[in-house]
């Protein structure tokens, strides 16, 4: 028997008419073998996801393989029959999705669920699947297997469902592993637990890898092989030391670059003067009763203290559920918080009401994470980055006037200005909240992590536009993120936030050179390691 | 492909257009389609069968050469004649309760979805007229006000409002979480307009859906408020009222009963389709993937 698990020849998927490109994905070649891992890299639209749901004979019925041939342990796959698809999938290749709580059945129990596909496969008794069910869960690390069988998907962390999902895939000991960004939803932490889970089963079961992935911190962590994808075609391939180290294709070159460094740059001179904003132990609990009056706390955030000057940039970094976007809304007070003060400049806002607030809002802008909800589709872009300005008495030509200067400063052409949010790419719609959040003249720029949706060559693009935008205007900025690297390139000062507090604070050259706080460090040792 | 062309290629809107236009155009044009006066009675032409012709004596007291294309009533009157001037009443019943309902029930959706406070008390008193048989409420209503088009219009709206007040207060309580509200918030957006221009246009789509519903059951609301004597006044031709006269004979003569049926129901079809049709295309949840 030969090695050779997965042999994809010339692949191509068609897409149907009226896409903006003919196929999703051309002409793919790879090949794994038994025990190692393919990385297959690129940014979103570049058809790895398709190649993956084609081997698993899962492809959308608009899109169709015209060309090429799958072949998983010598089996022609293109040509099976639906029944024999169903038979290999889970027998002989399992996968792993992206977010494992819409890969779960919200209404089954995480035991039942893997239990299903053992019935399905195999005529073993029922007490002889649930021991299997346990030891794989066992296997997959997951605490106390007893009670993960009888729990709801919701009732288990995002860490611990994926491990469900993966137990799900391998419990079959299938001989091809897809996962399609399994860790991409996950904190770094858990990423780092479900890396290294991934990688003690394959050395367990021999299976191949095939890793869909965009991070290429993932990728030097797990790969044997890569496969570079841009546009639906292979860039570039080989050994993972290969492709990281020595790229041939200058796409690859670009991507590589476009991944920032843990190492923060030479520190910039201290920002003089008085903040422009400050929040003093600003708190946010939440109640919840339950039916008989009982309250229930959530302390969502514990006495925060945060200040920002003007030009400087004041870095909040965690997990999710560490409170940092609580403080960020607390401190633009989209939320009312508990107790502490805020101040915009020398107003104290804490407890202003709405109409109060109103006048004073042009000092403090925000740019949301998710670029697709973040501008109002009915709206053309000319109405949506005007309106603050036009809130603040601005004349309708004058408004007109400014949002073609914005539209220059955020490098879009000014004649898509009559256009709709929809029309536009991920990164230029995040150009356009930026231009919309400078309409009004802010003094503060607060950015929700405003680059973590996006493309690593189109986060590289928008954090410069955000440091050029700061130092000609004067901006302070205080910037939410989950990646260490990027807080490392664009951060002065960096907080470290961890379940509503601040566990540590200080200039990101000390703090990155040596984090005090235990969970500081914990946090950066599960950074994916350097590239280079 | 844009929005009204992939409207166009959905097989039930396309129905629903047909149909529901065609009805609209016979009620609109109802005088030119060979009818005379719906109200004239004439005692020599009392239960005529179908293509029977004659001189028959309008209310003015001239006569007429006419062709009974459906035969006559009970009255004398011309069956054919009332049916097609009835669509005039029960299309306009329909579109005027939907309207209603939908600007009653979606201010007050936007209201109970965007302040917490009235939230509670409105949505309470929304529950309390959802307890009562919606049709038993109209029944209440039109005794309470007297049957007149625009009481009848508004004993039917007001059950429906309730409805229409959940889906528009669900709609917003998602729309307001949204970032392009907040963004709004933070940009000093005043509330009106941030419930006018940033979640009303979003929210939209459904609405328009739930008023075709609305208006389906409107139609077919009236004529159950009619052929139990309680809706309009038996001389205003309705469909309902039509079919509510000539239910006493209906053994003798199925026809009066039939005739209006054979409009009301493609009717009701229609708009319930092309309710269905609109939420395919326009509903996200209901869009297929890669569309």
């Amino acid at each position: 028997m030969s090695d050779t698990v997965l042999q994809i020849n010339n692949l191509s998927v068609a897409l149907p008419k009226g896409a903006d490109r003919s196929h999703a994905i051309e002409q793919i070649s790879l090949s794994i073998q038994r025990g190692k891992t393919l990385c297959v890299v690129g940014e979103s639209g570049s058809g790895k996801s398709v190649m993956a749901t084609a081997v698993m004979g899962l492809l959308a019925k608009e899109l169709k393989a015209d060309g090429g041939e799958i072949l998983l342990l010598g089996e022609a796959l293109l040509k099976a029959p639906q029944t024999r698809l169903r038979e290999l999938r889970g027998q002989a290749m399992g996968m792993v999705f992206q977010e494992p709580m819409t890969a779960l059945n919200p209404v089954m129990r995480c035991g039942d669920q893997v239990d299903e596909l053992l019935a399905t496969h195999t005529d073993w008794s029922s007490e002889k699947r649930k021991a299997e069910v346990l030891r794989v869960f066992e296997s997959v690390k997951l605490p106390d297997p007893l009670r993960m069988y009888s729990s709801f998907p919701h009732q288990l962390s995002g860490g611990q469902r994926q491990r469900i999902v993966i137990a799900m895939a391998v419990i079959l000991k299938p001989a091809l592993l897809i996962c399609d960004e399994p860790t991409t939803a996950l904190d770094v932490t858990t990423q780092k637990e479900i890396l290294k889970l991934i990688s003690q089963l394959q050395a367990e079961q021999g299976c191949a890898v095939l890793f869909i992935t965009h991070d290429m911190g993932v990728v030097a962590e797990i790969a044997d092989d890569v496969l570079v994808m841009n546009q639906g075609r292979a860039v570039e391939s080989g050994t993972c030391e290969q492709v990281l180290k020595q790229a041939r294709e200058t796409y690859t070159q670009t991507l590589l670059a476009a991944v920032p460094s843990m190492t923060p740059p030479p520190p910039r001179p201290e920002a003089q003067g008085a903040a422009i904003l400050k929040g003093t132990a600003v708190t946010k609990t939440y109640v919840s009763r339950d039916w008989l009056g009982r309250g229930h706390e959530t302390h969502a955030l514990k006495a925060a203290s945060v200040a920002v000057r003007a030009g400087e940039t004041i870095g909040i970094v965690g997990e999710s559920g560490s409170g940092k976007s609580t403080l960020a809304r607390c401190l633009i007070r989209l939320i009312d918080p508990t107790a502490g003060e805020i101040h915009w400049a020398d107003h104290e806002i804490a407890t202003l009401s709405e109409s109060q607030l109103r006048p004073l809002r042009s000092h403090v802008q925000v740019v949301f994470q998710d670029p697709n909800r973040s501008l109002n589709p009915r709206r053309t872009v000319g109405q949506s980055i005007v309106e603050g300005a036009i809130n603040f008495g601005m004349s309708a030509d004058k408004a007109r006037q400014l949002s073609e200067t914005l539209m220059q400063q955020v490098r879009l052409p000014v004649e898509s200005l009559s256009r709709y949010p929809t029309q536009f790419s991920g990164g230029q719609r995040q150009r356009l909240a930026i231009a919309r959040a400078l309409a009004c003249e802010p003094k503060v720029l607060v950015a929700d992590e405003a680059v973590s949706a996006l493309d690593v060559s189109v986060q590289a693009q928008i954090l410069t536009l955000l440091r050029e935008i700061q130092s000609r205007l004067g901006l302070g900025m205080l910037f939410i993120t989950h990646d260490l690297r990027v807080a490392a390139q664009l951060c002065d000062h960096v907080i470290v936030m961890h379940q509503g507090e601040i566990v540590e604070a200080g200039r990101t050259a000390d703090l990155y050179a040596s984090p005090q706080h235990a969970y500081t460090r914990k946090l950066f040792e599960a950074a994916p390691p350097a590239i280079f | 492909m844009n929005n009204l062309q992939r409207l166009w290629a959905n097989g039930s809107v396309k129905f629903g257009v047909v149909v529901l236009g065609t009805m609209i155009l016979v009620a609109l044009l109802a005088p030119f389609l060979g009818t005379v006066d719906p109200s004239a009675m004439d005692s020599n032409f009392i239960n005529k069968a179908v293509g029977v012709s004659g001189q028959f004596a309008l209310l003015d007291g001239s006569t007429v050469q006419h062709t009974f294309w459906l035969g006559t009533d009970s009255f004398g009157r011309d069956l054919y004649s009332r049916v097609v001037y009835g669509a005039r009443v029960s299309l306009g019943v329909g579109a005027c309760t939907a309207v209603l309902a939908l600007v009653l029930g979606g201010g007050m959706g936007m209201l109970a979805g965007y302040f917490r406070t009235v939230d509670a008390v409105l949505m309470r008193f929304m529950d309390g007229l959802m307890a009562i048989p919606a049709i038993l409420l109209a029944i209440a209503l039109v005794a309470a006000l007297g049957a007149t088009i625009s009481t009848v219009v508004v004993a039917i709206a007001i059950p429906e409002v309730p409805r229409v007040t959940r889906l528009v207060r669900s709609l917003v309580l998602s729309l307001r979480e949204e970032p392009f509200v907040e963004a709004a918030r933070a940009l000093a957006t005043p509330t009106h307009i941030i419930l006018f221009r940033h979640i009303l246009p979003n929210a939209l789509a459904p609405l328009i859906v739930q008023g075709t519903f609305v208006a389906a059951s409107a139609v077919l609301t009236e004529a159950i408020l009619s052929f139990l004597g309680l809706g309009l006044p038996p001389d205003i031709p309705t469909w309902g009222n039509i079919m509510a006269e000539g239910r006493v004979q209906f053994s003798q003569y199925p026809g009066n009963v039939l005739y209006p049926a054979l409009f009301l129901v493609p009717t009701v079809l229609a708009v319930n389709l092309l309710g269905d049709g609109l939420r395919d295309v326009l509903d996200p949840k209901f869009a297929r993937r890669g569309a």
